[in-house]
């Protein structure tokens, strides 16, 4: 298992220079950098004095040099300084990251809990009322824009029903309330934000659950099962979801670049300090330096959850495992 | 029987993909159409009916100008459907000369561009979209460019799988042995025989882009003010999220069931073009 694991993260690093390298290379040949920004405003800007700011952020050097000098900075997780406010990227990333992490957490336990039984029901009911419900239910969540839900539910629990907070994660008099009634606080403003990012994410579940467990049940153990008078129950939980799981892990691996990126809109609606809202703002400003850093941060996480879903593939299924180590 | 026809036979069958389709058709009619069907000018401004509610007149209210919501959806539609189309004809595109390549030659070509393909999957596609989108400067060309250029992966996985088998068939080796020069051999002789997977793929394609595009003209992103876009018309919804909820709600509407359609469509042509179902039916 140690090998297995060691492998896996080996191959990381070349995926993760393959991420460097394209980020420095799409956001470096895009036309438009970060000098035009600065002086297209003013007409008047000499030449010389766009030179002299060319210097001073290293771009008169040529592009490689540009990456090498970049990579060796990023190497030590440091990405420069915020055009914006002069504070170091890594600082800024740092401070929002927990605030994404624990939504999109939140959104895949959600996930889990929920789309998995519905597949499950709906893969040993097939063709039932419940499995026609479910089927609409997960196109229509693939064709829902989440933006879109967030301010349907916006209308519907904030402004007509006053339920729910529509915007940021605290409070504002949050300083004068109790742990307890700060939790509860906390809570409600995060029931939409997470309600609505795991939206997408629970409808390709679902439906992933079903046609793996679908896949599942046709097998002869599973037949061997309910001839030896096992209640179905029994059979569906003990002997096929265990096996119908294990290609869930891989697809639960790929949605976390969806989700990652889906916190742009619904940082950016709820107004929520994470990641998603900070890469919204500096895209906007044209903060060169913290685009880069959450690009690449982002890609890592991805490769990490990506990891993780091998790993626990792996921990799941031995025949991966014994494969691994063979080749 | 050819296998259009065989196919055209289980898609109307499908119940649910006939009628995604019909909407597919009325809703691209709708679009072309757009001078004819459209009740007003879709940037006409009318300050004396600033955000009036849904009404005979203006069916689905009018926005923070006065300008008739409908009208605006129905240009709107335009927008979302070319951007759909466009940016899917660059994915597929890209997708197909790189699955080719790599499924066709296998090796070394094959280990380098599945690598790239790899990392392109591990971007969070919606932030290197953004980051592309603010640097060049947010136009209906950008996005149709960016969208295309960050979403052919899945279709070049497709189709280096199917050039995978079918290189080994016996017509290749024929097209081989009577001396067809390579691109010949990949172009005209295998492509044609590794493109229905492209064609399902390249209607759901339509749909992720059509929705790509809304979030981003949303976010202030996509197509700019005065032109009408379904989601820049959301954007001054959610400005005005306390008084007029017809903003918010119809252009949200009309893109989930454009995109509901085109995923419907997309999931009955699956279906009719794979073989492993049709023993199913007599």
């Amino acid at each position: 298992m140690l090998y297995y694991i060691a492998k896996r993260l080996t191959m990381m690093i070349p995926l993760l220079f393959g991420i460097t390298l394209i980020t420095f290379v799409v956001i470096n040949i895009a036309p438009g950098g970060p000098v035009d920004v600065q002086t297209q405003m003013s007409t008047k800007v000499s030449a010389q004095a766009r030179e002299n700011l060319k210097r001073i952020y290293g771009l008169d050097k040529p592009l490689h040099e540009r990456y090498y000098n970049w990579l060796k900075r990023f190497v030590k997780l440091d990405f420069g300084k915020s055009f914006v406010d002069g504070r170091k990227v890594t600082e800024i990333i740092f401070e929002r990251l927990p605030i994404t992490l624990i939504i999109n957490v939140l959104s895949l336990i959600l996930i889990l809990c929920v789309s998995i039984p519905i597949g499950v029901l709906s893969a040993v009911k097939q063709y039932s009322k419940f499995d026609k419900v479910a089927t609409v239910f997960v196109f229509v969540g693939y064709s829902t824009p989440s933006f879109w839900l967030a301010l349907i539910l916006m209308i519907l629990f904030g402004v007509h029903l006053g339920w729910l907070p529509i915007s940021g994660f605290q409070s504002i008099d949050v300083s004068g309330m109790s742990f307890l009634q700060r939790l509860a606080d906390w809570a409600k403003h995060l029931v939409l934000p997470v309600g609505v990012s795991s939206f997408l994410g629970l409808a390709d579940l679902s439906r992933y659950s079903r046609s793996s467990m679908l896949e599942v049940i046709r097998q002869d153990y599973i037949r061997t099962a309910r001839a030896k008078g096992l209640p179905g129950s029994t059979v569906a939980i003990r002997h096929a979801l265990r096996n119908a799981l294990m290609p869930i892990v891989t697809i639960f691996g790929l949605s976390v670049p969806t989700l990652i990126g889906g916190s742009v809109i619904f940082e950016t609606i709820f107004a929520i300090p994470g990641m998603g809202k900070l890469f919204y703002d500096s895209t906007l400003a044209r903060d060169y330096p913290t685009i880069m850093g959450v690009l690449v941060i982002g890609a890592f996480l991805t490769l990490l959850g990506n990891m993780l879903a091998d790993i626990t593939y792996a921990l799941v299924d031995p025949r991966i495992r014994v494969r691994g180590r063979e080749t | 029987m050819r296998l259009s026809t065989v196919t055209f036979r289980r898609f109307k069958h499908n119940k649910l993909a006939f009628i995604g389709a019909i909407v597919v058709l009325v809703l691209a009619t709708m679009a072309i159409a757009a001078p004819l069907v459209a009740p007003f000018s879709p940037t006409s401004i009318d300050i004396k009916n600033v955000l009036s509610p849904p009404s005979a007149t203006h069916p689905f209210g009018t926005d923070d100008l006065g300008r008739d919501v409908l009208s605006r959806m129905i240009y709107g539609s335009r927008i979302s459907l070319s951007v759909g189309f466009v940016a899917v004809g660059i994915a597929i595109t890209i997708g197909i000369i790189i699955g080719a390549l790599s499924g066709y030659y296998g090796g070394w070509t094959d280990a380098v561009l599945m690598r790239f393909v790899d990392i392109m999957l591990t971007f969070p596609t919606f932030f290197l979209i953004l980051a592309v989108v603010a640097i060049v400067g947010p136009s209906i060309w950008t996005i149709m460019v960016v969208i295309g250029i960050t979403g052919w992966m899945g279709v070049a996985r497709l189709v280096r799988a199917e050039f995978l088998t079918l290189k080994q068939r016996d017509f290749v080796q024929a097209a081989k042995v009577s001396g067809a020069d390579t691109m010949r051999i990949i172009f005209r002789h295998i492509l044609p025989n590794a493109l229905s997977p492209v064609f399902v793929a390249a209607t759901f394609g339509v749909a992720g882009a059509i929705l790509t595009e809304s979030a981003l003209s949303f976010l202030g992103l996509g197509v700019q003010p005065p032109n009408p876009s379904w989601g820049n018309i959301l954007t001054t919804g959610k400005d005005y999220i306390e008084v007029a909820w017809w903003l918010s709600l119809y252009p949200g509407l009309a893109i989930l069931v454009t995109v509901l359609s085109y995923n419907l469509v997309g999931e009955g042509l699956r279906d009719a073009l794979d073989p492993r179902l049709w023993e199913s039916e007599s």
